[in-house]
């Protein structure tokens, strides 16, 4: 991989270029599910191939491909200088990098089981026993349960001198159970809907997770939501399990710190974001409790958004985004720092694949935990609580949001007094973090994967991390999604 | 024949190869699909390209049937041995997997329609042609005073799918794609066209249409939530209506989790509406068989008002009794299938006659963000975006902020006064479909933004 990468290095070095960096890229993928006591899917993956980023004549020029022979590195190469020079076409300035050191560095992010040792039919198995428990509840119409694992090595080499190798073990798991009945579909899932949880973890993350333990919860708990009273519309206080804080972190903080998004260039598809630049360092963007780190350092956990160092080999960060309330800090690649005048890139250009131009990605954007006991959080006279993700929905410029969740409970006097089915709530991102009334502690804290966040032109799909504690807000709007 | 796609030849001449790695083990059920192509894109942003990429790729996966047991096995390394460890793959983790009772036996050879959607011009799109393009719509969106945010693509791909039991299907495609928001200060406009010959897309006049937009939405004002008349564009209405068709199948019936359930047969819609899948129509894309190798049959989903015919894979079909019909995904799979070539059948109303008939009523160019809020009365949340606009006395007077909708798509398909022609519309959130405008009354926004 090394050699490829040096030689696609070469191929454009010769050619002229002011920078170029080339990233080969292996994958290996295993995917297992089951549906209803079957298999649902088994397949295994593997890709290899190599992407060409150049800036020359003061424009990107990108060329991937998987033809990994002299000729097909070479056609790459020339091709990746041919779109630069076309940029021309359309050109108001010349692309500046910030400056970053070169490294020579081996990587691999620590693991406890390999995946891939443990036989498939072991792994089909484990998901079998969690179906067949899901479907001895009477009215559980569809039990669904999957497994993905993923090893990913990456050599990324650039005309800096850097020849950086890092390799990547994430796992996933998930199940749920549906329930259709007399017009109505319920679903609740563990420990995450929508695939589950993911980390940059091997198989143990699947024993941590004791998902036998949980299926019969969960099964009882998606048939009773048919006779659960429809969640309540009107303004009262909120309290979120961590699973549905890591989205909400995602989608109203992680997106709108995006610093491409804030300069206009994902205008056209993601949107933009109300963090103009004049907000840095004024805008109240949380309550005296909030603060939002945005860390991909191994310390901060096996989050999807942990690694060594970003896609353009700038090492791993931790950076403030909001502390104690205020607004401090964007995500930035070497260009985008350029243009803000800040001195250094903070690490969080990502690409799904060889085949991808990196952009500005999430890393871990995470809640830091409170002080305050779970009892403290759920000490209110009446509240709504919410547990899982059902929907989620926020407007271009990541202002107006609307989340709906698996299952609510109201609370009175610090208690679950009621199940609620199809329970949802809506409002501002900053009113909403504002509102933000008890953090749990770092015993309630957990790292949540998000493993399908969608951005770019073509669309790439990124893994970002969540660390969030259960918390509690004040006086959100609840069930506008079912109003009227 | 574009370089960067894979003759059928070049496929057949790579299933032998699949097949002998096959024999080795004492297997001969074995399926192959491959897919790739060359695709280029030149993002433009600030005026300026920003993002300008080209990839080539291929990928070979294969699929054993062992003693009622099956999965897939993927790799793009198409060299001897890169197959023979993609056979040696698949085969070693078919054995370890559960059998399952309702495998069929891979299917035979079959015939096929003919589509031809390949344009030689299209796939060698140079990165110049398409710069020229986007340097010209830009200038036009640069010449209001706004700025200019987009994609132009171009690109060729190929799927094939074979098996040893005599199938060879192969079919090729060009697509090109261009899509331009136009930002003012406080407003914008956005317009978006597909085609398999670059040649149909009209950059420039998405261009003054986008910025046209931009221009009148100036200054929006902010109305109340609550129900309102809504004239919704095609892009808005492929966005939100193409959430339903995934429902459309037998297996998601089976399984409790479509909408359809106890409503085939019964009146759903509105009488005006009728929605066929149709690969061979006119205006739409794709393969004329599906991923089991089976030839796409035209269906019509909802027949004024009243759901029809479902799409059926090969297992549901057997399951149910009855023909597949060309719209299951490659096993092995949890979803069963879904049609994929929508037409929705237009009317004899247009874009400006809706507008010119509505006393107070809101326009919609683009609905964003999309998601489930209930999955059997089918209500969708979501935000408008790039064009909303304050419809009064049957003239568009300004520009509204944007709203988001909890909208129930049975209520909405429900309320359809006027369709327009269907033509071939673009967005983000579903595939690009058949689809015409539509007047909808009593559309239910629940709450504004602060653009």
């Amino acid at each position: 991989m090394k050699n490829w990468a040096l030689q696609a290095l070469d191929a454009v070095s010769r050619r002229g270029v002011a920078y170029a960096d080339v990233r080969v890229v292996e994958t290996r993928d295993r995917e297992i599910s089951t549906k209803n006591g079957k298999p649902g899917h088994v397949s295994s993956s593997e890709s290899l191939g190599l992407g060409i980023r150049v800036l020359a004549h003061g424009c990107w020029g990108f060329a991937a491909t998987d033809e990994l022979t002299r000729e097909g590195i070479d056609s790459a190469a020339a091709l990746a200088m041919e779109i630069a020079r076309a940029g021309t076409a359309a050109h108001k300035a010349d692309v500046i990098l910030a400056p970053e050191d070169k490294y020579e560095v081996v990587w691999v992010s620590p693991f406890g089981v390999d995946p891939f040792s443990i036989p498939i039919d072991q792994q089909l198995s484990t998901l079998l026993a969690v179906d067949t428990e899901l479907r001895r509840q009477k009215d559980v119409s569809l039990a669904e349960a999957s497994m993905h694992f993923e090893w990913r090595r990456q050599v990324f080499a650039s005309t800096l001198g850097s020849l950086i190798d890092q390799t990547r073990c994430v796992s996933g798991t998930g199940f749920s159970a549906l329930s259709y009945k007399d017009g109505e579909i319920q679903r609740r899932s563990y420990p995450n809907s929508f695939g589950g949880q993911y980390q940059v973890k091997g198989y143990e993350l699947i024993d941590e997770l004791k998902l036998l333990d949980h299926a019969p919860r969960v099964a009882e708990e998606a048939v009773a939501l048919h006779s659960a009273a429809q969640c309540p519309e009107g303004e009262f206080d909120l309290i979120l399990d961590s699973s549905q804080l890591g989205l909400q972190i995602h989608e109203s903080i992680g997106h709108p710190i995006e610093l491409d998004r804030v300069l206009g260039t994902e205008a056209n598809y993601a949107g933009m974001s109300f963090l103009t630049l004049d907000q840095l360092g004024r805008l109240r963007y949380g309550s005296d409790l909030v603060n939002v780190v945005c860390d991909a350092r191994l310390e901060h956990g096996p989050g999807l958004g942990t690694f060594a160092f970003d896609d353009e080999g700038v090492p791993a960060q931790g950076t403030d985004i909001i502390r104690h309330g205020e607004f401090a800090g964007y995500m930035t690649s070497r260009e985008t720092a350029a243009q803000v005048g800040q001195p250094r890139s903070n690490g969080c250009m990502r690409a799904d694949g060889w085949a991808r131009l990196p952009l500005i990605r999430m890393t871990n954007v995470s809640l830091q935990p409170g002080n305050q006991t779970l009892e403290e959080v759920f000490d209110v006279d009446h509240a709504i609580y919410m547990e899982t993700n059902r929907s989620w929905s926020i407007d271009d410029k990541r202002y107006n949001f609307q989340f709906g969740c698996e299952i609510g409970w109201e609370v009175r006097q610090g208690k679950r007094v009621r199940m609620l089915k199809n329970p949802s709530y809506s409002g501002i991102s900053t009113e909403f973090w504002n509102s933000c009334a008890a953090i749990a502690g770092r015993e309630h804290w957990t790292l949540w994967g998000v493993p399908n966040c969608g951005k770019g032109q073509p669309e790439q799909v990124m893994g970002t991390g969540h660390g969030a504690s259960p918390a509690r807000f004040g006086k959100v709007r609840i069930g506008s999604a079912y109003a009227g | 024949m574009p370089d960067d796609v894979l003759a059928k030849a070049q496929c057949e001449n790579l299933f032998g190869q699949v097949m002998d790695a096959a024999r080795v083990h004492g297997v001969s059920e074995m399926e192959a699909i491959l897919a790739g192509g060359s695709h280029a894109l030149t993002r433009f942003a600030n005026n300026t390209i920003h993002q300008n990429v080209a990839e080539r790729s291929v990928h070979l996966s294969v699929r054993p049937v062992i003693g009622g047991r099956t999965a897939r096995a993927s790799t793009n390394r198409l060299d001897h041995q890169g197959i023979r460890e993609v056979v040696d793959s698949a085969i070693a983790i078919t054995r370890l997997t559960e059998p399952d009772p309702e495998l069929l036996p891979l299917t035979s050879a079959q015939p096929y329609g003919d589509v031809r959607r390949t344009y030689e011009a299209t796939a060698h799109t140079t990165p110049p042609e398409r710069a020229l393009a986007v340097a010209e719509a830009i200038g036009a969106v640069e010449e209001k005073g706004q700025t200019a945010a987009g994609i132009y693509s171009t690109g060729a791909s190929m799927f094939a799918l074979l098996n040893s039991r005599g199938l060879s299907c192969w079919y090729s495609e060009t697509m090109a794609r261009f899509s331009i928001t136009a930002m003012a200060a406080d407003s914008s406009g956005w317009a978006k066209q597909s085609a398999c010959y670059h040649g149909d897309l009209k950059p420039l006049e998405m261009a003054l249409r986008a910025a046209r937009k931009a221009e009148r939405s100036r200054t929006p004002c902010e109305l109340p939530p609550g129900r309102y008349t809504v004239v919704l564009e095609p892009a808005a209405v492929l966005d939100l209506v193409g959430q339903m068709f995934p429902d459309f199948s037998a297996t998601a019936i089976r399984d409790g989790r479509s909408f359809l359930n106890d409503r085939i047969g019964k009146r759903v819609f509105g009488e005006n509406i009728s929605i066929y899948d149709d690969c061979y129509a006119a205006l739409q894309a794709g393969a004329p068989f599906d991923g089991e190798g089976v030839p796409r049959h035209r269906l019509t989903l909802v027949e004024r008002g009243v759901p029809r015919e479902i799409a059926y894979s090969r297992q549901a079909a057997a399951a149910a009794k009855v023909q597949p019909t060309g719209h299951g995904f490659p096993l092995p799979n949890e979803f069963g299938e879904a049609p994929v070539n929508i037409v929705i059948a237009g009317g004899d109303s247009s874009l400006d006659e809706m507008v010119g008939a509505t006393q107070r009523g809101i326009l919609v160019t683009r609905l964003w963000y999309i998601r489930e809020v209930d999955p059997y009365e089918k209500i969708f949340t979501g935000m408008t975006r790039d064009g909303t606009f304050l419809i009064e006395g049957g003239e568009i007077t300004r520009g509204v902020r944007n709203l988001r909708f909890n909208q129930s798509l049975i209520e909405m398909l429900s309320n359809v006064e006027a369709l327009s022609t269907a033509i071939r519309a673009s967005g983000e959130e579903s595939i690009d479909m058949v689809v015409p405008a539509m007047k909808v009354y009593d559309f239910h926004f629940t709450e504004v933004t602060r653009f």
